[in-house]
């Protein structure tokens, strides 16, 4: 998406290897990284300084290297409903993930491993998706929900799960059949099913869909 | 068995504790004269240099003395006594001689020691040699008799009485035989008696022995926190250093990629690029393994469905658990549902697993069961038994139900406090 509209980005991330190869990949793709910080007081700072387009934070930083990332990324949230924040997290812990997404209305929020910026022109969509208001979840932690036993998705065919997993990270049905090599009717009717089975009505908009899986994330 | 049952046996005679109870009378003799020999240089030498700088040093040297003939005692004890007794000495402070002495010297067992050398010394060394004496050289005397009559001498029992002839010799014969067996049993009497008595004055008192065991637990638990302590590091340490510098590299390639025109170098870098991929999975799953942060930052709860999520069974789960637990609670409570999920999906053939985690009273409560063929051993070599030990660390109980034909279930019972809410996400250092 090099077209895509240039980003001013408040970057948060203690590793320094790991704090330029993100501002490599934004700065490739014309976001403009306006300030890079290493801990969470720091990175609250640089919001209320620059107010920037989006947010791209690690989860474990300074102070406590616990998940002082998350923790800010939350706050700065109920500070500013409308920021947009991308959060990277070095494992996936659907805990954390469902922490973010409960809290932020499910709009505007990324949460993404942090190995995926190497593929830096999907994490580069992701950016954009997230700062356009979108929601991306790692595929991790949609396989660790989907193999949790919760009886709507045992009903599921594996390739209905397939479908929804790719759902979740907001792809559309001509993307979801290109991934699958299947034909865009055949990932209608799937989605048709899967939505009938988690008993949800169907419905053209496509933000429904993604809160189908959001629904699940959050129970 | 002890020599004073075997006493009672049938064919006591004919077993080899007769001779045990010799050899431990007569080897009583090394400590007691070497102990006398050593006094009685040190007095006349330490004596006679009393002023000087070496005398006193080794008068004082002789107080410790009890010490090594008190750990020859409980090493010689063995000969007649298949229970080992325990030193009751602790571990000095430090190293060093001057530590060893500082400890030593505050400690009752040492006296005592040096109270049983010079009773060892004075009166149970010639008392053991007698009745050796008595129980074995008299009947050999008798039974040997006719060697010297047969070449015209004679044998000498006592003043004023001897045996001259050789139908005195023959007499002899069954007197010998019957004072042997006489002696035999005399013998390992007295072995016995002295077995006691040694066990009874070298043996760690009740405060003793509770002490050295806090002391073996308090030792243990610290190697394990110890141990944690270092999978944490690791952990950190692969996060910080090559798990940040491989996305680096990655990134740098991926970006690469981007500008490269298509030909070999960009095929070259897209290769370098797979791979690099393929090491960071790996090198995230090793990290995981080694100490996960779910469990670090989220608790118990939290890493037991991770853990569950992970398995490639459908695991129904019941945690009713939450709030935080001390970090080696939960660290112990977690490596072993994960052992216990592993070998389900390794050995079981089971469809599903479950696990329920609960805290009542104290206790932190795990259960993992699967509907699989059962017949799990829990000594073949399952992985739990590696976990015993941290589990005995922290006093914790496992039991396993594993019928042929199922189902299994592994229960564990932690002592812990209270969960803590979990209002602060860090974990608590070790109670």
């Amino acid at each position: 998406m090099s077209g895509a509209r240039p980003l001013r980005v408040v970057l948060a991330e203690d590793g320094a290897l790991m704090r330029d190869g993100l501002t490599a990949v934004l700065t490739r793709f014309g976001h403009q990284v306006v300030q890079a910080v290493g801990d969470a007081p720091a990175l609250a700072a640089a919001v209320e300084t620059h107010r920037p387009d989006i947010v791209v934070t690690d989860v474990r930083m300074p102070p406590t290297q616990t998940d002082d990332g998350l923790r800010a990324a939350i706050a700065l949230r109920e500070r500013h409903p409308d920021l947009p924040v991308l959060v990277l997290s070095q494992y996936i812990e659907t805990a954390s993930a469902g922490e973010l997404l409960g809290s932020t209305d499910a709009r505007a929020v990324g949460y993404l491993l942090k190995d995926r910026v190497i593929d830096v022109t999907d994490f580069a969509d992701a950016v954009h998706k997230v700062a356009e208001g979108g929601i991306i979840i790692d595929p991790e932690v949609i396989r660790h929900l989907l193999g949790r036993r919760r009886d709507p998705l045992e009903r599921l065919t594996p390739r209905e799960r397939e479908v929804l997993a790719l759902m979740a990270q907001g792809h559309s049905n001509t993307a979801i059949a290109q991934a699958l090599t299947v034909s865009p009717a055949a990932v209608g009717k799937h989605i048709n099913n899967i939505l009938a089975k988690l008993d949800l009505p169907p419905d053209a908009d496509v933000h429904r869909r993604v809160l189908a899986v959001l629904t699940f994330l959050r129970s | 068995m002890e020599v004073i049952t075997a006493l009672r046996r049938r064919g006591f005679l004919a077993s080899a504790w007769p001779w045990r109870s010799l050899a431990y009378l007569v080897t009583s003799s090394v400590p007691g004269a070497l102990v006398l020999t050593i006094v009685a240089a040190v007095l006349i030498v330490g004596g006679t240099l009393a002023s000087a700088l070496v005398g006193l040093p080794m008068l004082a040297a002789l107080a410790f003395a009890g010490v090594p003939v008190a750990a020859f005692e409980r090493w010689r004890l063995r000969l007649v006594d298949p229970e080992p007794v325990a030193d009751p000495h602790r571990v000095p402070d430090g190293p060093g001689v001057g530590t060893w002495l500082a400890t030593r010297v505050r400690e009752p067992a040492t006296w005592r020691e040096l109270g049983f050398t010079v009773l060892l010394a004075t009166v149970l060394w010639p008392m053991d040699l007698a009745v050796a004496a008595a129980g074995a050289a008299l009947p050999v005397t008798l039974l040997t008799a006719w060697m010297p009559v047969l070449s015209g001498g004679r044998r000498g029992l006592g003043p004023g009485l001897a045996i001259h002839s050789p139908a005195q010799a023959l007499a002899a014969l069954p007197a010998g035989i019957i004072l042997l067996a006489a002696g035999a049993y005399l013998i390992t009497a007295a072995a016995a008696g002295r077995a006691a008595l040694t066990r009874r004055l070298l043996s760690p008192r009740p405060d003793e022995a509770a002490r050295l065991l806090a002391e073996v637990t308090g030792s243990r638990a610290r190697l394990v926190n110890a141990f944690e302590a270092e999978r944490r590091r690791i952990e950190r340490d692969l996060h910080d250093g090559a798990q940040q510098r491989l996305v680096a590299i990655a990134t740098s390639l991926g970006l690469a990629l981007l500008d490269l025109p298509p030909g070999p170098a960009a095929d070259h870098v897209a290769h370098a690029h797979r791979q690099s991929r393929l090491a960071l999975t790996e090198l995230r799953e090793l990290i995981h393994g080694i100490h996960p942060q779910v469990l670090t930052q989220h608790g118990l709860a939290a890493a037991v469905q991770d853990a569950a999520d992970r398995s490639p069974l459908p695991v129904d789960l019941a945690l009713e658990l939450t709030g935080r637990l001390p970090a080696p609670v939960e660290a112990t409570g977690y490596f072993i549902v994960c052992e216990a999920l592993a070998n389900i999906a390794r050995h079981s053939d089971a469809d599903r697993a479950w696990i329920t985690v609960g805290h009542r009273a104290g206790t932190l409560l795990l259960e993992i069961g699967d509907d699989g063929v059962g017949g799990a051993d829990p000594a073949g070599g399952s992985g739990l038994t590696g976990l015993s030990d941290r589990l005995a660390v922290i006093g914790g109980v496992l039991t396993l139900s594993s019928p042929p034909g199922g189902p299994t279930v592994l229960k564990v019972e932690l002592p812990c406090p209270e969960p803590v809410p979990s209002a602060s996400s860090s974990p608590k250092t070790a109670p």
